[in-house]
């Protein structure tokens, strides 16, 4: 059990140390959300109005709710750049090194998910802090219940980065996964707006919108932000981090 | 402990990259030739289970790889053709955390390797970035991570390549001193010639096949040839075409 401890904590701490090494990861995981918020945000401020709807209590600016969206785009986007690093480690050849170890696959795999859970958490919370001092206010405890809620969200996401990794071969083609991926799950999710006001213009995209899991992600962070338990949306993810997680174990691939 | 491979034939992209391949390797230093492609490097894909096996068994002592695969890895030092370091970790970061893969402290990893280190001339570099260090040294670093877990079996692919005279003679050197003062099954494959001894276990791959085996003193007298090159080139080009 040491054994198991001391490689997850190697883990950890190389993913932590990686990405405190690359300063620029940090800044514009930090500037992609803000910029949303305080820029498109304020601008659609006054066009769109969001009526009384769980979990919130009563009317709210727009800029209040975007910030459960832009939490899980935070997670969105560091989930796949963390799993879609093991291209790179494929590519430089240092996941050769992680295969050598005698632990299990699947537990080397789950540590990797862990580190990228763990690095979301932190940008999630330096986000809050930040939408906190441009006046968005979200419940200084949110962030508390918010935690589980970002780690599921956080290893759905991962397990998914991990399955795409399998089938990209150059570091160069993430451009194509930000494109076919990341936008698309993000675009069409609840993140930028109610669904409601979705379904009220294309009944179509409501329902792409219905079936797109990063709505759960989405919904179940917004819920918990507010101290709310919502069962639906954690069942959905719970179920995407079963489903992905076995498939990202089972088809991951050392070599290409 | 020896290091057993039948049959083994291995497809790459619907190319035959290896053909029915069978090796023994005995305790001590064990060469493998052979020009760049021959499939040394496939061969020891294979050995450290990073592709699966098609045909054929490859067995570590009494292990067989597909059934023991993990006790296998717990066994086996590698110092892989491509460097497989990370760049923006130093060299003491590095080397705990391989050591951690294993499931070692940093303190039993820097305790493992102390002898190591100050033989490979890396005591002083240990707060260095990889990314700071030249291709020897980093080559040195490799070779000392792959002792970390005291294996019993060491894999080295073209670990030399690259190098300047004095790494190459540091890092062969201290890996025969290896073979000669423990039991180690050490496979060092190599296209360099001027690598190989007299005495040494040798086995020459050309086209994805062993073409021959055995001591390379014996070897020479076999087929009349006067050193490694004419041998070399004698089985691998036999119409003399380089």
């Amino acid at each position: 059990m040491t054994a198991y401890w001391t490689c997850f904590w190697a883990i950890l701490s190389r993913e932590i140390l990686r990405f405190f090494h690359q300063r620029s990861r940090l800044l514009s995981a930090l500037v992609r959300p803000l910029l949303w918020l305080v820029v498109f945000a304020a601008g659609f401020r006054s066009a769109l109005g969001v009526s009384i709807m769980p979990p919130y209590e009563s009317y709210i600016l727009y800029q209040e709710y975007i910030v459960p969206g832009l939490c899980a785009m935070i997670v969105l986007f560091n989930s796949m750049q963390t799993s879609l690093s093991m291209v790179y480690d494929r590519e430089m050849g240092s996941m050769k090194i992680l295969l050598m170890s005698p632990i299990p696959k699947s537990f080397l795999l789950f540590s990797k998910l862990v580190a990228a859970a763990c690095l979301s958490l932190l940008q999630v919370v330096i986000f809050l802090i930040l939408a906190n001092i441009v006046d968005v206010e979200i419940p200084w405890w949110g962030f508390l219940y918010a935690i589980p809620s970002v780690f599921l969200s956080a290893f759905f996401l991962g397990a998914l980065g991990l399955i795409l990794s399998n089938f990209i071969k150059q570091l160069e083609n993430f451009a194509g996964v930000m494109n076919f991926v990341i936008f698309p799950m993000f675009f069409m999710s609840s993140a930028l707006y109610p669904l409601w006001k979705i379904q009220e213009s294309s009944l179509l995209l409501y329902w792409i919108c219905q079936y797109n899991p990063f709505s759960y992600c989405v919904e179940m962070i917004r819920f918990s932000l507010y101290g709310q338990f919502n069962l639906n949306a954690s069942l959905v993810v719970i179920g995407c981090v079963l489903i992905t997680g076995i498939i990202a174990v089972v088809t991951f691939t050392p070599k290409k | 402990m020896s290091i057993k491979i039948s049959d083994v034939s291995f497809k790459f992209r619907g190319k035959l990259a290896l053909n029915n391949v069978s090796l023994s390797l005995s305790p001590g230093f064990n060469v493998l030739l052979g020009p760049n492609g021959a499939g040394k490097s496939t061969l020891l894909s294979l050995l450290t289970a990073q592709r699966p096996l098609q045909s054929g068994t490859l067995t570590y002592g009494t292990h067989d790889i597909n059934q023991h695969q993990r006790a296998i890895m717990a066994q086996i030092g590698v110092v892989f053709q491509q460097t497989t370091l990370d760049l923006d970790l130093s060299v003491k970061q590095n080397l705990t955390y391989f050591g951690a893969l294993h499931g070692l402290t940093a303190k039993r990893v820097l305790d493992n390797l102390s002898p190591v280190l100050e033989s490979l001339a890396l005591l002083d570099r240990l707060d260095d970035k990889i990314r700071a260090l030249n291709e020897g040294h980093r080559r040195r670093v490799e070779i000392a991570r792959c002792m970390i877990h005291q294996p019993q079996y060491l894999l080295l692919d073209e670990a030399t390549v690259g190098l300047d005279v004095d790494s190459r003679k540091l890092i062969i050197e201290h890996i025969r001193a290896l073979a000669k003062t423990s039991s180690l099954t050490i496979l060092w494959t190599t296209h360099l010639m001027d690598e190989v001894q007299e005495d040494d276990a040798l086995f020459i791959m050309n086209q994805g096949e062993i073409v021959t085996r055995g001591q390379c003193g014996q070897l020479l007298n076999h087929y009349k040839q006067e050193n490694v090159f004419d041998l070399y080139r004698y089985l691998t080009h036999p119409e003399g075409l380089i």
